[in-house]
């Protein structure tokens, strides 16, 4: 008995109860045939809903605008339409689906129109900038002369605003050299030497991210140039710059280093590293996208930051190398001068030169994503030959320390070949 | 026997037993040049705000309360205020956070809940890139394109709703067809549309990023459980992300109130309290500066730091409560790897 029902576990016996099967049915019971429930989200009736309630919507606000009230503008034609997609939309699910299903698709028809409108805004504002600095950005002067040549009536195939990229970058840098060292330095501070002092410094830090832009330029201002008579220069920009961009970037790279798991830290302390090696070789590589993308939020900020530079700067029209002396125009401040123009030309210029600092700002976030878009532990050649010598040094050092006898280097170059 | 041992034991451990670190002399460097770093920042940082505070201080002392009732600005008289202009910041800042709200959560959703996984990538990238275009090109936009495109927006309002208070506006008569809609340019509406399609990116980055660290199993629980994708969200990610709501709104908000340039661009000035928010003219602190400091005399300048510093206390009120949210909801409490 014992050995048939060992044999043969499937058969129901006479006087034998027997467990449920995993779906719960007896086995040996005859299932329904079952059929493959399609999970995509996707469905064909979806979309006919979807473009019905799009067309109705659209038909029903230009009857709107045509027929019945004397409406006007391309902006309130696209909000009604919309809103009556949304209405449309809405009838058409509650005919097929009703209670969780249909606030389900209603939902997220919601969530799909609200991110493409947004994206929609984002689109016109850039494309309205591009099509209006067309004019000045096809010709190449506009990119290799400064406007010291060019009056405000002058045709766009004279001046340029070479002299506002120069002013730019020359302020940008200064920026971030002093920002840069001091925002990270700060940052790793406030995550690896914790205590008293660190909190009161994070509170400061934090304050301070309220700072209006428009108050650290005043503040510069106020010191530098009237109470010092320093005069307004580059210099004096990039200190305001530097004010407003300090405490995002040591904000952001602080949220970042605390990220940093624990037991990373941990392992590296408990091999005998010290503090600093651990900074150095364990928390700056983990963090080094994250720092990365702070650095960019950072600059990004302060490279369009027009209020501190107005203040600080002053207005040229000549190209100006020396950040000490006279007054250096940047991008977003030549912007700002050139549209308030009633001269076409002028707004042209200023518009070209809002269209270059977009640019610029695209580059930039460019060359960030190359930089700092590999994760921790990916090296590039070089990097990885360099953690090989470093590497190659410290077994070195180590026996020398234990006084054996140095490594055979023919032989551990052979155990990195294997790698 | 035993019982011997264990009193000694006891009696031992009764005595902590004291721990020190030894550092070597690279660490000590390094806390060194660290705690310096920190004292460097914490001194430029306090520098501002005391020397803020000092100037700020002349003026507001000499001017008394009036400073907070008064609507006109002419220090070099004695008879300024903060009234209209830090009504014309509130009024454009709360337009902009109705717009940016609904707009930054939806997105938000969007791409964390709701977008193809390939797409989800260069969404969050664009996003990113949108928070960095500089303002004065919103400020172009909005000055040069928003304006005509949203008069007619803002006349229909005005025609419709205009028992309403704040959509009233003067000089404006609904059936009169002489009357101009010149009315309606550089209100605080469009300066505030402005400054909302401006600060939607960072919260809108924010709130994602909050939304996105709502916990897996909690959400495949709700699915299995039968939630439609909305009940999911509903029920898991928007109360995990509420501190990150909160927290993206609040700094919006801040944005928003120190917005200069655009701004600037968008209004035309004006000193007087402007409850009419489709109305021609309106004002606000940053803007008031960047107008002023040109040919300000010593007084003026610091009756202009006080402004700021009016402006920069409520940026900071606003910042700290954000914080304070954004520490004590469940978002980010997950740092240990």
């Amino acid at each position: 008995m014992m050995t048939e029902l060992l044999e043969r576990p499937d058969e129901p016996t006479l006087f034998s109860t027997h467990l449920p099967g995993r779906d719960g049915e007896a086995p040996g019971a005859t299932k329904p045939p079952q059929t493959r429930r399609n999970l995509s989200t996707l469905h064909r009736d979806d979309v006919i809903r979807l473009l019905g309630a799009l067309a109705a919507g659209i038909c029903t606000a230009a009857w709107l605008f045509t027929q019945v009230m004397p409406l006007r503008g391309a902006v309130g034609f696209v909000a009604i339409s919309f809103v009556l997609f949304l209405l449309f939309y809405v009838v058409l699910v509650a005919m097929d689906d009703g209670g969780p299903a249909m606030k389900d698709k209603v939902a997220s028809v919601f969530a799909h129109a609200i991110a493409m409108l947004l994206f929609a805004a984002l689109a016109c504002v850039i494309i309205f900038t591009f099509a209006r600095a067309f004019d000045a950005l096809v010709n190449l002067n506009f990119w290799t002369t400064d406007l010291s040549a060019a009056g405000p009536i002058d045709p766009l195939d004279k001046g340029g605003i070479l002299h506002a990229m120069v002013g730019t970058l020359i302020q940008i840098t200064i920026a971030l050299a002093i920002s840069i060292p001091l925002g990270v330095l700060t940052a790793v501070f406030l995550s690896e030497v914790p205590g008293p002092f660190a909190r009161l410094v994070r509170t400061v830090v934090e304050a301070m991210t309220a700072l209006p832009s428009i108050v650290a330029g005043l503040f510069i201002y106020a010191t530098w140039i009237v109470t010092f008579g320093m005069g307004q220069s580059g210099f004096a920009a990039s200190l305001a710059i530097t004010i407003m961009m300090l405490p995002i970037i040591i904000r952001a790279a602080d949220v970042v280093l605390r990220l940093v798991p624990g037991n990373l830290k941990e392992a590296a302390l408990a091999m005998g590293a010290s503090q600093w090696r651990t900074v150095w070789h364990v928390v700056l590589p983990t963090t080094r996208s994250g720092l990365t993308t702070a650095i960019i939020l950072g600059t990004a900020r302060g490279i369009g930051e027009t209020s501190p530079v107005l203040l600080t700067a002053g207005y040229t029209t000549y190209m100006n190398h020396n950040p000490f002396e006279g007054p250096m125009v940047s991008l977003p401040l030549a912007t700002f001068n050139l549209v308030r123009s009633p001269e076409p030309n002028q707004v042209a210029r200023g518009f070209g030169a809002a269209a270059v600092l977009m640019l610029l700002v695209l580059i930039l976030f460019v060359v960030a994503r190359v930089i700092g878009g590999r994760g921790p532990g990916q090296l590039s050649p070089r990097q990885a030959a360099r953690r090989q010598r470093q590497s190659r040094s410290d077994v070195i050092r180590f026996a020398a320390r234990e006084g054996h006898v140095l490594l055979d280097p023919r032989a551990h170059s052979s155990t990195r070949r294997r790698r | 026997m035993p019982t011997e041992v264990i009193e000694h034991r006891a009696a031992a451990s009764a005595t902590p037993r004291r721990l020190t670190t030894v550092r070597g002399q690279q660490d000590i460097l390094f806390r060194a040049a660290a705690r310096s770093g920190g004292l460097t920042v914490l001194t430029i940082m306090t520098l501002v705000g005391v020397f803020l505070f000092v100037r700020g201080f002349d003026a507001i002392t000499d001017a008394g309360t009036a400073f907070i009732t008064t609507e006109a600005w002419s220090p070099n008289e004695g008879n300024f205020g903060i009234a209209a202009v830090l009504f014309g910041t509130v009024t454009i800042a709360t337009i902009a956070i109705v717009l940016a709200v609904p707009l930054s959560i939806g997105t938000a959703l969007y791409i964390s809940e709701f977008a193809p996984r390939g797409l989800k990538r260069s969404l969050i990238t664009i996003v990113d890139l949108m928070a960095a275009v500089p303002s004065v090109v919103y400020g172009l936009w909005g000055f040069l394109w928003l304006t005509d495109a949203i008069l007619p927006i803002a006349e229909w309002i005005s025609t419709h709703f205009g028992w309403i208070p704040i959509f009233d506006v003067d000089g404006f008569e609904p059936g009169d067809p002489l009357s101009t809609t010149t009315v309606f340019t550089a209100s605080a509406f469009i300066a505030g549309i402005v400054v909302g399609l401006m600060v939607t990116p960072i919260a809108s980055s924010i709130m994602r990023e909050a939304f996105s660290q709502a916990p897996v199993g909690e959400r495949e629980g709700a699915l299995a459980l039968g939630a439609t994708r909305w009940g999911m969200v509903t029920a898991v990610v928007l109360p995990f992300g509420r501190g990150g709501i909160i927290g993206g709104t609040m700094l919006g908000l801040g944005r928003a109130l120190g917005e200069t340039i655009a701004v600037y661009l968008v209004i035309s000035p004006v000193f007087v309290i402007q409850p009419n928010i489709l109305q021609t003219g309106t004002n606000s602190i940053s803007s008031l500066v960047a107008l002023r400091f040109n040919e300000a005399s010593e007084f003026e300048l610091s009756a202009l730091m006080a402004a700021g510093l009016a402006l920069f206390l409520m940026t900071l009120v606003i910042n700290f409560g954000a914080s304070m949210v954004i520490a004590r909801s469940r978002s980010g409490a997950e740092s240990e790897g």
